[in-house]
């Protein structure tokens, strides 16, 4: 090594600056404001792809809105109210699937957190570091895995499990109450529930893993010095600290989830009704729009899909800037910056 | 000493919880590993690769013209979105700091959290609609959607490393700014914005749901990009919702290929920006 290692960072530098001002000395010195021009270009360009963003987000609500314009007027708030849907007369409502949706997020949500959550704490508070490191690396790469095939996983694997197994078990033994009746069929909304909770679990449990990461440790030695088992120390120092981001990771996962859509197709049964019951099959915005959209019978049956295209949009645009704030509160307050 | 023993016994019940909750994420992971090993395994072949799919029960063919789809749709959907990502991204460094480019950065976060069936519809009535046809145009143009804000926000994180000596170095001796950007804040961070490149590039490669009613699909070899083309994970979804043995079959092994190649660019980025944090 020619350098010195200290002043590695320093030497690199000026190497590569060194070539630039090489190539540039023949040609004849620049006029100052040409210079000034070069940069104001750089600049608009530069501004015009990051302005973009927002571009494309005010694009995207506006156009869905817009397209969803028919549907809004003809059926108002009936639409979220009512659950007749009926390409062929033109009736459209749309309560079974935001109620496919929200029992499926939220159940899956209810499923995933505590597990996630677990599972960070054994990373960040109990596992020794190698091991944890491991963990975490195999439970992001749950991460990678395109949900197509988890629902592949899902349809071919777990809903025979389910059909064979796991809910005439349930309906055998708490078929008494309302959620565990019916014919097991499989494809249901527990299917569902599960497949969302495994893929949730993955987004929680890194979020969440950052965030514990994100707790000073003076923290955690002045729990232990006050003579706390590791669970008190976790329980009175780790955990409220990290509380609101605990939460933005939780709500980012509801987020995922309410979106997912190519696995939840896959395994729900895609059948609009209401059941109080889990074994049955059900429907959920995304699906809908996934199995109709590009079979769409008239202008107003496209529009209704829009309509609750855009009901998806809103609804995970806000949760993610509840989520997004939560975070971004979290980690100034690690930062130690200035609120 | 009752009350030591007490609070050792919960703090054992609950770590032992812990544990079990680990074990409760990793064993469906397993599964599922297992599964797509096992079956993707025993019906991957050679035919796999070099044939289309064939006609409703005739046993064999592949997902040829899936992969070169999906190739095609990464490739095209790449060329609008890593531009716009990594030019955007060089905004925030260099002229960063005010309102405006904080709101450009949450609005990237809350763009990467909406649903990818939206970016899907926004295609179609934007392009779909107009040229009166499902393309691969339409779908590379969802796909890019998807991947703008990610590349974005990991080159953002990459450049921001790049450390201001460097920079500064560049800029006294009288380099203009565009030409710092470029030539030394940009290629110093060349191996931390692949990586967020190749991320962009795994996550697009398995997305289904945006490709459903823009690039649509298509049984034979696609001849143009204003045509319906096939892609691998559109694929795997039609056949795996078939009733048909085969195509079970064909689902899984294009499982297999899916998940190595989305493994393999997760490694690498992996490698990349491990070898430039030491670097």
């Amino acid at each position: 090594m020619p350098n010195d290692p200290g002043e590695l960072t320093l030497k690199q530098p000026t190497g590569c600056t060194e070539k630039t001002v090489t190539n540039e000395t023949p040609s004849p010195p620049i006029a100052p404001s040409k210079r000034l021009n070069a940069d104001l270009v750089f600049k608009a360009v530069t501004a015009a792809f990051a302005f973009s963003i927002l571009l494309i987000l005010a694009l995207m609500t506006l156009e869905m809105v817009k397209e969803s314009l028919p549907a809004i007027k003809a059926f108002g708030w009936k639409f979220a109210g009512s659950s007749d849907w009926d390409a062929v007369q033109g009736i459209f409502g749309a309560l079974p699937y935001i109620w496919g949706s929200v029992v499926s997020s939220l159940l899956a949500l209810a499923l995933a957190t505590p597990l996630s959550v677990g599972t960070a704490l054994f990373v960040t508070e109990i596992a020794p570091k190698r091991f944890g490191g491991a963990v975490a690396a195999l439970v992001e790469l749950l991460a990678a895995i395109p949900s197509v095939i988890y629902g592949l996983w899902g349809i071919l694997v777990m809903a025979p499990w389910l059909q064979q197994t796991v809910q005439p078990f349930l309906s055998d033994h708490l078929g008494f109450l309302p959620f565990f009746q019916g014919a097991p069929y499989g494809v249901s909304m527990l299917a569902a529930v599960f497949i969302l909770m495994i893929m949730v679990v993955p987004i929680i449990t890194s979020i969440t893993k950052e965030v514990l990461l994100a707790v000073p440790q003076s923290q955690r030695e002045a729990a232990i010095a006050l003579g706390a088992t590791r669970w008190e120390m976790i329980r009175m120092a780790v955990l409220p600290y990290g509380r609101s981001g605990i939460l933005g990771a939780v709500i980012l996962g509801l987020g995922r989830a309410i979106g997912e859509t190519m696995a939840v197709t896959m395994v729900i049964g895609n059948t609009p009704q209401i059941s109080l019951s889990l074994l049955s099959p059900a429907y959920t915005m995304p699906s809908v729009i996934a199995n109709e959209f590009a079979e769409t019978t008239s202008k107003l049956h496209a529009s209704a899909l829009m309509e609750i295209g855009l009901l998806l949009l809103v609804v995970t645009l806000v949760i993610n800037v509840m989520a997004r704030l939560l975070l971004w509160g979290m980690t100034r307050q690690a930062a130690g910056g200035a609120k | 000493m009752n009350i030591v023993t007490r609070r050792n016994l919960k703090n054992s019940i609950i770590t032992i919880s812990m544990v079990c909750a680990t074990v409760a994420v990793l064993v469906p992971l397993g599964l599922i590993f297992f599964h797509i090993m096992k079956m993707g395994a025993s019906s991957i072949n050679l035919d796999f690769f070099i044939h289309i799919p064939k006609p409703t029960g005739e046993t064999g063919g592949g997902m040829a013209n899936g992969m070169v789809g999906s190739a095609l749709l990464i490739a095209l959907a790449s060329t609008i979105g890593i531009p716009v990502g990594v030019f955007g991204a060089l905004y925030l460094v260099e002229f960063g700091g005010s309102r405006i480019s904080n709101t450009v950065r949450f609005a990237a976060d809350v763009l990467s959290g909406v649903p990818s069936i939206i970016t899907g519809m926004v295609a179609y009535t934007l392009l779909v609609v107009p040229m009166k046809g499902f393309s691969a145009l339409a779908g590379a143009v969802a796909l890019s959607l998807i991947m703008v804000p990610i590349v974005l926000r990991t080159t953002e994180e990459q450049l921001k490393m790049v450390p201001g000596s460097l920079r500064e170095a560049s800029l006294a001796l009288g380099v203009p700014l565009w030409r710092t950007s470029l030539k030394v804040t940009l290629r110093s961070a060349t191996k931390g914005v692949m990586t967020g490149i190749l991320l962009a590039i795994a996550r697009i490669a398995g997305e289904t749901a945006p490709l459903l009613f823009t690039a649509l699909g298509n049984q034979f070899w696609s001849k143009k990009l204003t045509e319906p083309i096939a892609a691998m994970p559109l694929q795997i979804f039609n056949f795996a919702i078939a009733p048909y043995e085969d195509w079970h079959k064909l689902a899984w092994a294009g499982a297999l290929v899916l998940v190595t190649i989305m493994f393999g660019l997760s490694l690498t980025a992996r490698y990349l920006g491990r070898s430039r944090q030491q670097s």
